[in-house]
């Protein structure tokens, strides 16, 4: 019986280190975007309590396994059941998630990124969505010197390309 | 000269001759090290000049620096830093510097004043631009672009604080040291090499140490806060919305591969203090031009900043206290002082050098340098040798950024200058010199003070501690242009004197603006920075008003230049747009596809084969794969939009014109989507894969607007409906297999094998797809036996070789655009090539699909007069036994093709193999009533007439039978 071989988004593109930042790809298994039908928030908050641990995270913020995703809409890293609560949609491979780690990752992230990714003011586990270059991203501060990248799984070569180029200029000074 | 042999030395060269300068140091200063004064000729008339300022306002020493693609013309000798091999050359001169052929001007300048060019060469009209302009563009300008791509890298960076300090002066630097201390999280730009502005350049105490040690000391308590960034060599370019400021830095350090050499900072600043300080204005007086007459601040500031002396004996000239600091500096260097020639009458200097006093200078003498001037003073007229004149009219607060957003300053007549109106800029304050305060004392008082208010502002609490510094008063007494005959120069960089503006008001170009047009005064690369005030001046005059009255011309971001590069940067080549790949894209390249770009997509044109020499016979062997075989096409592009909700089905019965709410689960149906103005926007399919779960298809081109337009309902329209769209396009690698031998190949891979009695056309389910849950759609764009099979993208290029590998062994293989186009339009098959916009569903003949039975967005719209009928061009098929071409209009057969007589026009052309026949699409007045008629295709832009039979656009098949089959 033939089977299929699975590729990462960015196979063949990572890792990549200079000047004490490394881009790393974050393996995705298991990735479920969760839109609450009208009136259900509460209860799925609560479902998602009793199966993963946490509840819905407020906006521009993750909490353990979910993240807050645009209007309405979280991204939760693992297997839930909502029937009836919610529009769970698979995501699993429709987002190239990179790990950006390093005492510059900041200084590389602002040649790219236009929101305020300061350490004050953009906290471990707050996330935005925003450009990265003309790309449409996620991004979330995952540690002191961390930052995990998500964008569209086609736009993967773009997107370490980008990066390249930024952290070759920030190493370079 | 020096006053002291340098410790260190590094080479670099200025038009080919080695010379030796101090690394860091301004190009100026080691030019004026190596005695040499005459470094350019001026803009129109190629007058010798030397360099002026000792900052980015100069107007004079504008050079080139490096060669080759990386040559960059017009910078700015005095902040271009000296390093080890820098190249320099001069500018708008030929053969050389020193014997210039255009010089030749000057000579008949007497006939070349302001407003010459568009009076003389008025006759005959087309000469303007093909000859007159061209010509006078070569002998006037600055230095000229390399025409090669630029292979340096620039950058783009984005930061952000609580308060921007912009200028590191004596206010700059206690503003960032009362809101650092504080606790603000503070940037503090400043455009030179090192933090101090003019305290680094003048001699004088602060706190009981030199100037240039307290600066020290406040450099580095600043640089041990953890929330101050200092950025040196960062020019504040602009003020714009929302606290945002645009900044461009220029890189320190030696060029490297990978290292920008400039970078374009958008800063957004919760508050900013502009500490910019003043720029020091000339003296118009008769030749005020010559190399080795230089702004007194400038002289001064290469004495007491680089140790370097601007001529063997120095005249000052001025109107003001401040410039006999000049004298006072020189003198104390050990500089020998030829005169100081004080404007005012009732000043009171003791000094061991001549001063007069009630004094103007009236003449300068030496060709390539100054040699000599000639005063004028209440004992007579004399003759003064000197090769260097410090000149001093005053200063000008840098109000710029203040301007930025429509702001006009104030007049203080007090020191004559315009300073900064208030409130000019949203959170921006303004402190020291350029808010007209001239005394360090002063500077430092107020650049702490409204440091402490805006961090009070932001809810800190700061401390303020002011050191001791000089607090002498600043006394002036206009003087802008000196009486008498000669051109008595302004604007230096663009070769404007008193007369010119005379002239302007003359001519009735009494308006500052006008006059800034007609004598191009304050363009170019320095933007008027040393000459507007003066020019305003003159102008004021001239006309009768007040300088007030007169008011000033529009200050205009980037307050220096800006490259190009710099702020495109990241733009280049790859950086312009992403790239889009799917995931069978490294198969596909392998296979030698040519991609072309479909949005951000890529996606193959054809498949060539060994032997095939022309795109056609790929094209037409691939659509004999579907057609008799075969074929395997990544059609993975194509939006797809997951949809649930309890209202999924309403949604969709209101996005489309026909009903979706009757869909069985498990089965597709072909939408149509009208825009609110009744035209079509969409088309594609949609799939039932529960009560409540849908999963839609666009075209790839409208695949973001199809999703912002169901966004847009959902929010705006009908937030009454409970249901939710989320983009799947990404996560499904989807490919299409078509043709005869489709469910042969798919009973290849797939997990359980399909047969026509679970799988009928329009079918759609789950399937295993190799062991993978994956998705099967049954549907065609080819008008044959199809299906498109969907996997979660990790698997899309294993799945992706596995399809072609077994097309391959059946007869078959994979398909390109090309064949794609051909296969669809022998379908009659539209896509945005004919729904462009302009056509709405009678247009395109699916008119019958606009539900009677329920409301859709369009609807209504789309029944308006004009829009249905016979006047409507409808779509048609052509057939012709040669090439057509999309684009042609459409002519009855013996008429005249012109505008007038359009009946339509081709969208879609091919050559069918299958038919053998070149097929076209297109739209026809009343088309639908002409088949079976011969018209006239005329193409004006090829230069191509055909004629060709009105038909059906179904030109093969048309009962569907292949594809239900």
């Amino acid at each position: 019986m033939v089977s299929l071989i699975s590729l990462s988004p960015c196979a063949g593109l990572l890792p990549l280190s200079e000047g004490g930042v490394t881009v790393t790809e974050v393996p995705v298994d298991r990735l479920w975007s969760v839109a609450p039908f009208a009136g259900q928030q509460k209860a799925v908050s609560a479902a998602l309590k009793d199966q993963l641990g946490v509840t819905l995270p407020t906006v521009n913020r993750r909490g353990g396994a979910v993240t807050w995703f645009g209007h309405g809409t979280y991204l939760v890293a693992g297997d839930v059941a909502l029937d009836g609560l919610a529009a769970v949609t698979d995501q699993s491979d429709g987002w190239a998630t990179v790990r950006i780690a390093g005492q510059r990752a900041e200084d590389v992230l602002a040649r790219l990124v236009p929101v305020d990714l300061r350490a004050a003011v953009f906290k471990t586990n707050h996330s935005a969505r925003t450009m990265l270059g003309h790309m449409s991203v996620a991004i979330t501060r995952v540690g002191p010197d961390a930052f995990e990248v998500m964008v569209m799984r086609s736009m993967a070569v773009t997107l370490v390309h980008d990066l390249q180029v930024a952290l070759r200029g920030v190493a370079a000074r | 000269m020096r006053l002291q042999a340098p410790e260190t030395t590094v080479s670099f060269t200025f038009d080919g001759r080695r010379l030796q300068g101090v690394p860091g140091e301004p190009v100026a200063a080691a030019l004026l090290a190596n005695d040499i004064r005459l470094v350019a000729r001026s803009f129109k008339y190629h007058r010798p000049r030397g360099v002026m300022s000792a900052g980015s306002e100069e107007q004079n020493a504008l050079v080139t620096v490096g060669r080759g693609a990386q040559a960059e013309p017009n910078v700015r000798a005095t902040t271009l830093e000296v390093s080890e091999g820098l190249e320099v050359s001069s500018q708008n001169a030929w053969p050389s510097l020193r014997h210039d052929m255009m010089a030749v001007n000057d000579l008949v300048s007497p006939f070349l004043g302001a407003g010459f060019y568009y009076k003389t060469f008025m006759w005959p009209r087309s000469f303007w631009e093909k000859l007159y302009e061209p010509v006078i563009r070569r002998a006037a300008g600055l230095g000229a672009l390399s025409g090669h791509t630029n292979p340096d890298d620039y950058e783009k960076a984005f930061a952000f604080c609580d308060v921007l300090v912009i200028g590191a002066g004596p206010a700059g630097l206690m503003a960032a040291l009362t809101a650092g201390r504080a606790g603000a999280d503070v940037i503090l730009a400043d455009e030179d090499t090192a933090m101090g502005g003019r305290l680094l350049r003048e001699k004088e105490d602060v706190d009981g140490m030199p100037a240039a040690d307290w600066v020290a000391q406040a450099v580095a308590e600043l640089a041990a806060l953890p929330n101050v960034r200092m950025m040196t060599r960062t020019t504040v370019t602009g003020a714009y919305d929302q606290g945002t400021y645009g900044a461009l830095e220029r890189v320190a350090g030696p060029r490297k591969a990978g290292k920008p050499l400039e970078c374009f900072w958008r800063i957004v600043a919760k508050r900013a203090i502009l500490c910019a300080g003043a720029l020091e204005r000339p003296i118009a007086f008769p030749d005020n031009d010559r190399p080795g007459i230089m702004m007194a601040s400038a002289v001064r500031a290469y004495a007491n900043r680089w140790g370097v002396v601007c001529g063997k004996s120095v005249a000052i000239f001025c109107n003001n206290d401040d410039a006999h600091r000049t004298a006072r500096d020189l003198a104390a260097a050990g500089v020998k002082i030829a005169a100081v020639i004080d404007s005012r009458d009732d000043v009171q200097i003791e000094a061991d050098y001549p001063v007069f006093t009630g004094a103007q200078v009236i003449a300068t003498k030496g060709r390539h340098g100054l040699e000599s001037i000639t005063i004028t003073h209440a004992g007579g007229t004399r003759s003064i040798r000197t090769d260097c004149l410090a000149m001093s009219g005053g200063w000008n607060p840098t109000v710029h950024l203040t301007c930025h957003m429509n702001g006009r300053p104030t007049w203080r007549e007090d020191i004559a200058s315009f300073v900064p109106t208030p409130d000019s800029i949203p959170d921006m304050v303004t402190a020291g010199a350029c808010n007209g305060v001239f005394n360090t004392a002063g500077c430092l008082a107020e650049g702490a003070q409204v440091a402490a208010d805006v961090a009070t502002g932001l809810g800190l609490e700061p401390k303020v501690t002011l050191p001791v510094a000089d607090d002498s008063a600043y006394a002036i007494s206009p003087l802008w242009a000196v009486a008498g005959k000669g051109r008595k120069w302004i604007d230096f960089q663009n070769d404007v004197h008193v007369k010119d503006i005379r002239l302007a008001a003359q001519e009735n170009f009494r308006s500052v603006e006008h006059m800034k047009r007609y004598t191009t005064q304050g363009m170019a690369p320095d933007q008027g920075k040393s000459s507007n005030v003066v020019a305003l001046a003159v102008l004021a005059d001239a006309t009768g008003r007040g300088i007030p009255e007169t008011g000033t011309t529009t200050f205009r971001p980037p307050y220096v230049p800006v490259a190009i590069a710099a702020m495109g940067a990241g733009s280049q080549g790859k950086g312009f747009a992403p790239e889009r790949f799917t995931t069978s894209h490294k198969a596909t390249v392998a296979r030698g596809a040519p991609m072309i770009e479909a949005g951000l997509w890529y996606r193959p044109s054809y498949f060539p084969q060994t032997g095939e020499t022309h795109w056609r016979q790929s094209c037409d062997r691939e659509v004999g794969y579907v057609r008799g075989a075969v074929g395997v096409c990544d059609v993975s592009t194509l939006g797809k939009i997951d949809i649930q909700g309890p209202d999924a089905a309403a949604l969709l019965d209101f996005v489309y014109t026909n009903m979706f709410s009757t869909l069985k689960v498990g089965r597709v149906r072909y939408g149509l989507m009208l825009r609110e103005d009744g035209h079509v926007l969409d088309d594609g399919t949609t799939a039932r894969l529960g009560a409540q779960h849908f999963v839609m298809t666009t075209t790839t081109a409208a695949a973001g607007l199809v999703m912002r337009h169901l966004e847009f309902v959902l929010q705006v329209l009908r937030p009454d409906l409970d249901a939710k769209v989320v983009s799947v396009t990404e996560q499904w690698a989807q490919f299409a297999v078509a043709g005869p031998k489709a469910r042969e190949l798919l009973n290849a891979v797939l997990d359980q094998a399909l047969d026509d009695q679970t799988w009928p056309f329009m079918a759609c389910g789950p399937v295993g797809v190799a062991g993978v849950p994956g998705r099967l759609f049954r549907i065609s764009f080819s008008g044959e036996h199809a299906y498109e099979v969907a996997v979660p993208s990790r698997y899309g290029e294993s799945l992706f070789r596995m399809l072609v590998a077994q097309a391959e062994v059946m007869g078959g293989g994979p398909y390109g655009m090309e064949a794609l186009n051909v296969l669809r339009i022998e379908k009659g098959f539209i896509t945005h090539a004919e729904i462009h916009g302009r056509t709405t569903a009678f247009d395109i003949g699916m008119e019958r699909m606009v539900s009677a039975k329920k409301d859709c967005i369009g609807k209504a719209a789309a029944a308006r007069p004009g829009l249905v009928g016979d006047d409507r061009q409808q779509l048609v098929g052509l057939r012709a036994k040669d090439t057509l071409t999309a684009g042609a209009h459409l002519f009855e057969k013996d008429a005249a093709a012109v505008r007038v007589n359009s009946q339509g026009y081709t969208t879609s052309v091919c050559y069918s193999p299958t038919l053998d026949m070149h097929l076209a699409l297109g739209f026809l007045k009343n088309g639908r009533a002409r088949h079976g008629e011969v018209i006239t295709l005329r193409d004006h832009l090829r230069d191509v007439t055909r004629e060709a039979e009105v038909c059906d656009p179904v030109f093969f098949d048309p009962t569907g039978g292949r594809a239900r089959g």
